[in-house]
């Protein structure tokens, strides 16, 4: 195939070319740092919690009685809600991963980091100190969310304290931390039965770890899986109760529970909103997310389609404006398949050197979006992804046009217009 | 010739019916995304209060030890002041008017047997806050700064919450229970709901509900009533004594100025009252940290837009801008295409004006099409944003303003579009033209 007598042609269409190949290259500027934007929000919206979420529901509830013990309440309503039928667990949480509803601490692997930190009334910058979220629960917590214990052990029922209302925990003689946590404040050796230092001088003892447990709310990769269990009982009047049960029975259970929770002791506040299933409470956290995905794909997909509008219905005016001289060629012995191979390499060209424009926007958008949204480093392999989805979206919109100019008899040559 | 003009352009776009619906529908879908995310941003910044805002300032102190830096979800500990500086700008009275103020959230027990009870929010502040805002009464009025003193159990009830609490119209000077206290009612306020709410903590939702109950802040604090919002300290302090704590930062501060003369008057007091406390020992940092903002700019520095919202209008004006191209791309080969009848035209004696004029309302028939296209999506797209879970979508409605700025936007992007195409078309030398066919 002969290039040059294209690249001739195209210089007696420069200004339609030029426009041509600078929109290929936006919309390979914006298409690849959508399809990354999409990638990162997708890897948010799956991020497992370590719960078994499916067969979690739970029911929040406001206790409003001055003056009641809060713990004498919680056990007496886990006991009314065990026998609730399909219940195959039940326990008293103050929080659960992706609620939104946060309690942290600074978290420290020795005291003399603790001090340094208070000292700077910090976390930041300060060595082996994290902000870590902590839940805490009545006993059988780690089996109810189906958490899954990498080392260690459960809490031991002698370990638990109840909480003094107003404060987040009560004072714990042990913990269970996360993989991630533990790699962060032990880094290289077990963090079992380590001492960590959180909110006070006293030392806590780690006596398991798990795999996975996600914070109440998302920041950062790095930081989603500082998290602590505490065996503390929850002090305030606002708990949630969390039942496990089959996945068919959640919704049954759920009503079960509200009634049950509502004849023990019918002046207190069951909010709708606090009364519902995990997966529901995970759909509501991401629900921003999974618009935003929804608008990034038809954004993508939009921008692809008008620019394989725009190449399609350039291709078109070029075919009927060159027929005569389609026809000469045919007619001095140009195959059809000449003339088809025309079109496409002429096509591929535009389009190449769009993409090559394209793929220098992307990152310097990319740039711009790093430093207003905190967006990550474009991965490069996502240029040439991006370009081979251009080129394949360019032949096909000039399949059609070149197919017609193929289909143009020599015999249009002798016509006069 | 216009008419005639219109004609032609008629003929022409005919001739392609898809390619032109094609075309139509791109500028529309450009010009409906654009104008659905310009119109959020736009309600969402607007002033939330039209003829006042120009007077309305609040004053920031920065009382923070050196080298603080605080938690990232904690926010910034020095956009709200303590108790004790609120209470010394208060008592200073620089300005014509000052009120401190603090969200709260109180369990209302109605008085009827069987009501549940429920959650209501409302605002703690002084005596200022109502004429300072010119908040509407419907019956009744505030209280007075002597109430404010003797922390009176005084409340003022939004139309809704007095409605739902005592039903009947005669309430000044009943008794509600909030929070499990006795308030006597003394105002009944008009539903109002500046949007956003620009005097609110940063934690709280700027355009929810508006407040549904305003009492004394001194009585708050007396009664250590709930407060809604961010509680900020570098101290030692216990829950029970950080509301007056001089290292706890939890209140708002708005003051109204008057005249240019007054608002640098007041920003000089910010400082000299900043210098005095850190000749006290009790500041540690420059003295000429004190800031003093207006509303709105208040409202630019807290950057209420989400950042979603804002990528969402970046990536509509991308696709407007692709879009663009397309059309300019399309219109320039299809008036090129025609350059044989164009010099036919430019031989019998059109001028290039004609010229430029045909072609140009050719294209503007196309934005016109696309602008009303644009318009009927940009609806489709504010109906879908009022879908959205976010306190601002209720919000999302065109206005007159809003309205007109799409058809401005589609006639202009499509004059833009067709300019280049036809300004490139009229210049075809009509001989070489002819002589070639």
């Amino acid at each position: 195939m002969q290039i040059r007598p294209i690249l001739s042609t195209l210089r007696h269409h420069k200004l339609t070319a030029v426009l041509l190949g600078l929109q290929v290259a936006f919309t390979c500027a914006i298409v690849c740092n959508v399809a990354f934007m999409i990638a990162n929000r997708v890897r948010q919206v799956t991020l497992p919690t370590g719960l078994a979420e499916n067969t979690l529901s739970m029911v929040g509830v406001e206790g409003i009685t001055k003056g009641e013990n809060p713990q004498t309440r919680h056990a007496e309503d886990l006991a009314a809600l065990r026998s609730v039928p399909g219940v195959q667990a039940v326990v008293a949480v103050d929080s659960l991963p992706l609620s939104r509803d946060e309690s942290s601490y600074g978290t420290c692997n020795s005291l003399q980091s603790l001090n340094q930190a208070i000292a700077a009334h910090s976390m930041d910058g300060v060595a082996g100190c994290v902000d870590a979220s902590v839940y805490s629960g009545s006993p059988g917590e780690l089996a109810t969310l189906g958490l899954k214990l990498a080392a260690g052990r459960d809490f031991q029922p002698g370990e638990y304290l109840p909480a003094k209302p107003g404060w987040m925990i009560a004072a714990v003689p042990s913990v269970i931390i996360t993989r991630a946590l533990a790699a962060q404040l032990y880094p290289g050796r077990s963090a079992l039965g380590q001492s960590l230092y959180m909110g006070g001088s006293r030392p806590i003892r780690i006596v398991g770890v798990v795999d996975t447990l996600l914070r109440p709310r998302l920041r950062t990769p790095a930081v989603d899986q500082f998290s602590v269990m505490a065996p503390s009982l929850p002090g305030d009047n606002t708990v949630n109760y969390v039942m496990r049960s089959a996945p068919a029975d959640r919704d049954r259970v759920l009503k079960a529970a509200v009634a049950t929770l509502s004849r023990i002791d019918p002046d207190r506040l069951i909010p709708p909103k606090q009364t519902r299933t995990f997966a529901q409470l995970r759909r509501s956290y991401f629900e921003r997310d999974t618009t935003m995905i929804g608008l990034l794909i038809a954004s993508a997909l939009g921008l692809l389609f008008v620019t394989a509008l725009g190449i399609a219905g350039l291709a078109n005016f070029w075919v009927q404006q060159r027929t005569r001289s389609i026809g000469i060629r045919r007619a001095i012995g140009a195959t059809r398949g000449d003339i088809l191979r025309y079109f496409q390499t002429e096509n591929f060209l535009i389009v190449g050197a769009g993409i090559v424009l394209g793929a220098a926007l992307a990152l310097a958008l990319n740039l711009m979006l790093m430093t207003h949204y905190e967006l990550p480093r474009l991965p490069l392999w996502y240029l040439p992804i991006g370009a081979a989805v251009l080129w394949m979206v360019g032949q096909l919109a000039v399949l059609s046009p070149a197919l017609r100019a193929a289909r143009v008899p020599p015999v249009v040559a002798t016509r006069s217009v | 010739m216009f008419g005639y003009y219109l004609d032609l352009a008629r003929r022409s776009l005919r001739r392609t019916p898809v390619l032109t619906g094609l075309m139509v529908l791109a500028i529309g879908l450009g010009i409906g995304a654009s104008m659905t995310m310009l119109t959020v941003l736009h309600v969402m910044t607007d002033d939330p209060m039209p003829g006042r805002s120009a007077q309305l300032y609040t004053p920031h102190l920065d009382p923070l030890p050196i080298g603080f830096k605080g938690m990232d979800i904690a926010g910034d500990a020095a956009s709200n002041l303590t108790w004790p500086d609120a209470m010394a700008l208060l008592k200073a009275h620089r300005a014509v008017r000052q009120a401190a103020m603090a969200g709260g959230d109180l369990l209302v027990r109605p008085s009827r047997t069987g009501a549940q009870p429920f959650y209501a929010d409302g605002r703690y502040t002084t005596a200022d806050f109502f004429a300072m805002f010119g908040v509407p009464f419907e019956r009744g009025q505030g209280w007075s700064a002597a109430e404010d003193d003797a922390r009176a159990h005084v409340v003022v009830l939004s139309d809704t919450l007095s409605r739902k609490l005592l039903g009947g119209v005669d309430v000044v000077g009943r008794m509600v229970r909030l929070g499990g206290h006795d308030f006597r009612v003394v105002g009944v306020t008009a539903d109002w709901q500046p949007s956003p709410m620009f005097y609110v903590d940063a934690s709280a939702r700027r355009y929810s509900d508006g407040d549904k109950f305003f009492l004394p802040l001194s009585t708050a604090v007396d009664l250590k009533l709930d407060v809604n919002g961010n509680f900020n300290g570098w101290g030692e302090d216990h829950a029970d004594t950080r509301m007056v704590s001089p290292t706890t930062t939890w209140l708002q501060f708005w003051v109204q100025l008057d005249t240019p003369a007054q608002v640098a008057g007041y920003r000089q007091f910010l400082i000299d009252y900043s210098a005095q406390q850190k000749a006290l020992g009790r500041f540690q940092r420059p003295p000429t940290n004190a800031k003093l903002y207006g509303l709105m700019a208040w409202l630019a520095h807290e950057n209420l837009v989400p950042n979603d919202l804002r990528l969402q209008l970046w990536l509509a004006l991308g696709f407007l801008f692709v879009c663009m191209l397309n059309i300019v791309a399309l219109l320039l080969a299809k008036f090129l295409r025609r350059s044989g009848e164009i010099s036919v035209r430019r031989a019998l004696g059109a001028r290039r004006r004609d010229i430029f004029m045909q072609l140009g309302v050719e294209s503007a028939v196309i934005g016109v099409a696309g602008g009303a296209s644009g318009l009927l999506i940009a609806q489709l797209g504010l109906w879908s944003i009022r879908q959205r879970p976010d306190d601002y979508a209720h919000l999302a409605q065109m206005d007159v303003p809003m309205l007109l700025g799409t058809l401005a936007l589609a006639i202009a992007a499509s004059l833009l579009a067709g300019l280049l195409p036809a300004w490139r078309a009229c210049r075809v030398m009509p001989a070489l033209q002819l002589k070639a066919q």
